[in-house]
């Protein structure tokens, strides 16, 4: 870019105030959560059958007859200080096991978010290039398929077909149980890992488990990138630049990259961020079926032990990295875009 | 009057589904939830049109009465997301000033929560059941119709027609939902459509993790949990559930695209 470029720091900041706000409020949720479930903390300590003054005596140790202002004021300053308590399922902190799973996670949702990403985008562009014509009635039709399919259905049945039957791919889990159990997978991403360890064998046992769950955790975002690619696409191209531009007779290619890129890339990015963190979101029904050991399937193993400290303990990372994944993308596009200041 | 096929074929295939349930008492061969062991696990065949599942219940039956609680959970969650948003949306931009910066800043908010994360968290937290599952989902889906009806709202402000009323005296509330809330309506049933189908999977995921109604009640999600320990011998247990949540999905998304098109004055 030739122009001096200088970054609206108001509109920035003002972008990150937000953030903070709705952060802030995400906190509010889980606490009110934590505060309003059935399952009493001071009980689960003490067992059913304490006495009335010990278990008065436990709620005030565990400050729960606080009023709730000030409880909630204990509870950020604890997670301010990366205290989310002990799982009762792992006897670990929660903030032990996440560190331990997100990686996990992360790899998926971001392999899934690279193949959306171009599938999504390829698609669009195939799709506007000639509205209505036939490749954009396909296009239409997987796009709907796609987010008209349940995720963990899909899972199952791309388990079926192509682990069971046809043996491509890896069955559930990172690694087969030969590399599993040998190999030190201390960075906690398996690719990663397994390239360092230098066994051979192993880096390719890590894609051939690795393709379904991202396969099929992509299979939803793709018909959402489609779509708004081509929305994107479409409405920009009714506008009386792009005719001018036709008249002057240059090569739909050269409006493409010249003139319809630039425009609709602020949209584009915005799509790609807000499925990235569907994706991250997406990955706990995909993780739960194919026991990929993430964020998610702790969330649904702790559902499951109505363990409340690592259920909120996973609702709030994933939804601490939805909201800045959002949040920094809406600052970033309203700064890059003058019309949108 | 244009007619849009995708509308009209989605429109058909939520008419059949809502039937089917409706009609689930006659039309099922046996009960949904009686065990019969002596007939585990069989394949399908002219007894069983379905097959048996792993107690021995008609696989048949069970899709009919389990396209209930799906369904039941797709209304409530409409019945409460659609007026609260649009609701909120229309007093914040009838009324502005500090109002419509409250309603319109919770609204950001709660729009870029994470759904489907805070609904499982809620019926993990607050116990599952399908009351529950509805408030989950309800929490986090009302905001679209919110920014939709205010945006509605404000263009409509400065019209003469409003302006009419209200020199005839018409004022506040009825004001808003006699001659508001119908400049609301189309935007309101594409984006009402297209959020069905994603509730539809929503519900069906949270029956999958065992969150939504409780066995031995028969639900889609829930029966593709069930089928999904016996995914590699006995397959069509757990296909025939996700086939369905599949074909309710696609009806609504069809739906949306039909009722966007007809909207659209650019289509054809």
């Amino acid at each position: 870019m030739s122009r001096a470029f200088k970054l609206p720091l108001a509109t920035l900041a003002r972008g990150l105030l937000t953030m903070a706000t709705t952060l802030a409020c995400l906190l509010l949720v889980t606490f009110a959560l934590s505060s309003l479930t059935p399952i009493d903390p001071a009980l689960r300590a003490l067992g059913d059958h304490a006495s009335a003054s010990a278990y008065t005596e436990m709620r005030h140790r565990l400050g729960l007859d606080a009023p709730w202002p000030q409880r909630f004021a204990r509870y950020t300053g604890r997670l301010l200080h990366g205290d989310l308590g002990i799982a009762e399922s792992t006897g670990q902190p929660v903030a032990e096991d996440l560190r331990h799973v997100f990686p996990a996670t992360l790899e998926l949702a971001t392999l899934a978010m690279l193949v959306s990403a171009i599938a999504g985008l390829a698609l669009g562009l195939l799709s506007a290039w000639r509205p209505r014509g036939v490749l954009d009635g396909v296009v239409r039709i997987v796009s709907l398929f796609g987010s008209s399919l349940p995720a963990f259905w899909l899972g199952l049945v791309a388990l079926y077909f192509f682990y069971a039957r046809l043996h491509w791919a890896g069955g559930p889990g990172r690694l087969d149980d030969a590399y599993e159990y040998t190999l030190d997978l201390d960075s906690g991403f398996v690719l990663l890992d397994t390239w360092r360890s230098g066994v051979p064998g192993a880096f390719a046992n890590a894609w051939a488990h690795l393709a379904l769950p991202v396969l099929v955790l992509a299979a939803y975002a793709v018909g959402q990138v489609t779509r708004m690619t081509r929305a994107a696409l479409l409405s920009e191209a009714g506008k009386e630049y792009v005719t001018l531009a036709r008249a002057k007779g240059a090569r739909p290619a050269r409006i493409l990259v010249h003139h319809l890129l630039p425009n609709t890339r602020g949209l584009i990015l915005t799509v790609l961020a807000l499925t990235y963190a569907s994706l991250l979101e997406g990955a706990v029904l995909v993780e739960t079926v194919f026991a990929w050991p993430g964020v998610g399937r702790y969330l649904t193993t702790a559902l499951l032990a109505a363990d409340t400290a690592a259920i909120l303990g996973a609702t709030l990372v994933i939804g601490c990295s939805f909201v800045v994944i959002n949040g920094l993308t809406d600052a970033l596009v309203r700064a890059l875009d003058p019309r949108l200041r | 009057m244009r007619h849009s096929p995708a509308a009209l074929g989605g429109g058909a295939i939520l008419a059949l589904v809502l039937m089917l349930a409706l009609a689930a008492p006659w039309l099922a061969p046996y009960s949904p939830d009686q065990p019969d062991l002596g007939q585990r696990l069989e394949a399908p065949s002219a007894a069983h049109w379905l097959g048996t599942d792993g107690l021995g219940r008609d696989v048949l039956s069970r899709m009919l009465y389990g396209a209930r609680p799906t369904l039941a959970l797709v209304a409530l969650v409409a019945a409460g997301m659609v007026p609260i948003g649009l609701t909120a949306g229309m007093v914040a931009g009838y009324y502005g000033g500090w109002l419509e910066r409250v309603l319109m800043g919770l609204t950001n908010i709660v729009m870029a929560f994470p759904r489907l994360i805070l609904a499982l968290a809620f019926v993990g937290m607050l116990g599952p059941g399908l009351i529950n599952a509805a408030l989950a989902l309800l929490l986090t889906s009302w905001p679209a119709y919110a920014r939709l009806a205010r945006a509605e709202t404000q263009t409509l402000r400065r019209s003469d027609y409003l302006a009419a009323a209200e020199m005839q005296g018409i004022l506040g509330s009825r004001l808003l939902w006699g001659h508001v809330l119908p400049a609301c309506i189309p935007g309101t049933q594409v984006r009402l459509a297209l959020d069905l189908a994603g509730i539809v999977l929503a519900a069906a995921a949270l029956g999958f993790l065992g969150l939504g109604v409780q066995p031995p009640t028969a639900e889609w999600g829930l029966m593709i949990a069930e089928g999904s320990k016996l995914v590699f011998d006995q397959w069509w247990l757990a296909a025939i559930p996700g086939a369905a949540i599949f074909v309710l999905a696609i009806g609504f998304n069809l739906l949306a695209d039909g009722l966007r098109d007809l909207g659209d004055p650019s289509h054809d």
